[in-house]
C-alpha cells in the first residue's frame, strides 16, 4: 500500500485530533509525520499514514468529521519519497509592515538559486508581517550573491531580511 | 548612571514594529553630549514604568542611537546582576556558552521566539555622563537581555535571530 496525506481543515473545536487519531488508529495506520496548527484560529493537519487502507476507506471512515460542515478532509495517495537532505542548511527570516507580495518576492529570490524550502511559517501581528523559513541551499549556490538580492528586493518592499547559516548542535 | 541621575527622565512612547527605525542600524554616540545624558535618563524613566521591562533601547523609543539601559534585578530568572545601568556605544567582547530560551520585546508585542544567546558574556560600552569605558561580565539573564539590546542598538531585532521555522509564537492572552 502507498502512503496516505490526509489533511483537516476548518472550524477549530476541542477533541479534532483525537477523533481524527482514533480512526486512523482502528483502521492500523501508522502516522508517520504530522504537522498540525491553527492559522488565523482555524484547525489545520497534515499527516502521512502508512498502513493496509486504501484513500476511499480512510475518508469514509472520516466521514462524521465533516458532517457538520464545520471541517473539510482529503485524502490522497502519495509515493514514498526517500528523505535526503542536500547543501547547507539557512534560516531567513524576514519582518516588515503588512503588504501584499512579501512572500512570493522574498521566495523567489531563493528559488533562483535552486535553494529549496523546507520549513515556513509566517504571521500576520497587527501591522507587522514575519516570515521564518528553513531553506536548503545546494553547495554551488552563491551565499553572498543570493544576501545582495534578498537585501534588494526587501529594500524595495520596505521589510529587514536577514539570512544566516542554521546552527544545529551535534551532541 | 545612578538612579538618582536618572531622575529627571521623561517617559517616551515606546515603538513597535514594522516601525522602521527598529531595523536601522543606530548611530555612535557622544556619551558626555547633553542629550545622551537625557535620553539615557529617559530611557530609564520608561523603563521604570513598563511593567516587567528589562531594557530599553534608544531605537524603541524612536531616536536611532547606540544608547540602551538594562536592569534585571526584580526579574525571577535573574542570577547575577549589575543593577540598574545605561551603556553607550557597547559591543560584545567576548560571548560563551550558548542558551535557547523564549524572549520578548516591548517592540514586538503579540509575539515571542525562541532564541540562542550566550550565558557568558563580556560587554565593553561608555557611560553616559563621564564618558568612562565600562567592561562588563554578564551571565545568565543579564546576559540575555545585554545581547537583546545590543541587538536593537545594531538594528535587529529578535525576530532575526528565531531558532527556526517553528520558535516564532504567538504571545497567549487569556481574555
Amino acid at each position: 500500500m502507498p502512503l496516505l496525506a490526509i489533511t483537516v481543515l476548518g472550524h477549530d473545536r476541542p477533541g479534532i485530533i483525537a477523533e481524527t487519531t482514533g480512526v486512523l488508529a482502528q483502521l492500523g495506520l501508522n502516522i508517520e509525520d504530522s504537522t498540525m496548527t491553527l492559522l488565523r484560529g482555524h484547525f489545520a493537519m497534515m499527516l502521512v499514514t502508512d498502513g493496509a487502507s486504501d484513500a476511499g476507506t480512510v475518508e469514509e471512515s472520516l466521514a462524521g468529521l465533516t458532517a457538520d460542515g464545520s471541517l473539510s478532509v482529503s485524502v490522497r495517495e502519495i509515493p514514498t519519497e526517500s528523505v535526503s537532505s542536500r547543501g547547507s542548511a539557512y534560516l531567513l527570516s524576514v519582518h516588515g509592515g503588512d503588504r501584499p507580495g512579501i512572500v512570493s518576492a522574498v521566495v523567489a529570490e531563493v528559488a533562483k538559486v535552486s535553494g529549496n524550502i523546507t520549513d515556513l511559517t509566517t504571521r500576520l501581528a497587527g501591522d507587522l508581517y514575519v516570515l521564518i523559513a528553513e531553506v536548503d541551499l545546494p553547495g554551488s549556490a552563491d551565499v553572498a550573491g543570493l544576501q545582495r538580492a534578498l537585501e534588494g528586493v526587501a529594500g524595495e518592499l520596505g521589510v529587514g531580511v536577514t539570512l544566516r547559516p542554521l546552527e544545529s548542535d551535534d551532541l | 548612571m545612578t538612579p538618582q541621575e536618572s531622575a529627571g527622565g521623561r517617559v517616551l512612547p515606546v515603538v513597535r514594529a514594522p516601525d522602521p527605525v527598529l531595523s536601522r542600524p543606530g548611530a555612535l554616540v557622544d556619551p558626555t553630549a547633553t542629550e545622551i545624558v537625557q535620553l539615557a535618563a529617559d530611557l530609564v524613566a520608561t523603563m521604570r514604568v513598563s511593567p516587567g521591562c528589562v531594557g530599553l533601547a534608544a531605537p524603541q523609543v524612536g531616536i536611532s542611537a547606540k544608547v540602551f539601559c538594562v536592569d534585571v534585578s526584580a526579574h525571577p530568572k535573574t542570577r547575577g546582576h549589575h543593577g540598574t545601568f545605561v551603556l553607550c556605544n557597547a559591543e560584545v567582547i567576548s560571548a560563551t556558552r550558548n542558551e535557547k530560551a523564549r524572549e520578548g520585546c516591548m517592540s514586538v508585542p503579540d509575539l515571542t521566539g525562541d532564541v540562542k544567546r550566550a550565558s557568558r558574556l563580556v560587554v565593553r560600552g561608555f557611560e553616559p555622563g563621564s564618558g568612562a569605558e565600562v567592561v562588563l561580565e554578564a551571565e545568565a539573564f543579564e546576559a540575555r537581555a545585554l545581547q537583546h539590546e545590543i541587538d536593537h542598538c545594531d538594528g535587529l531585532l529578535f525576530l532575526d535571530r528565531v531558532a527556526g521555522a517553528h520558535a516564532l509564537h504567538a504571545r497567549k492572552t487569556y481574555l
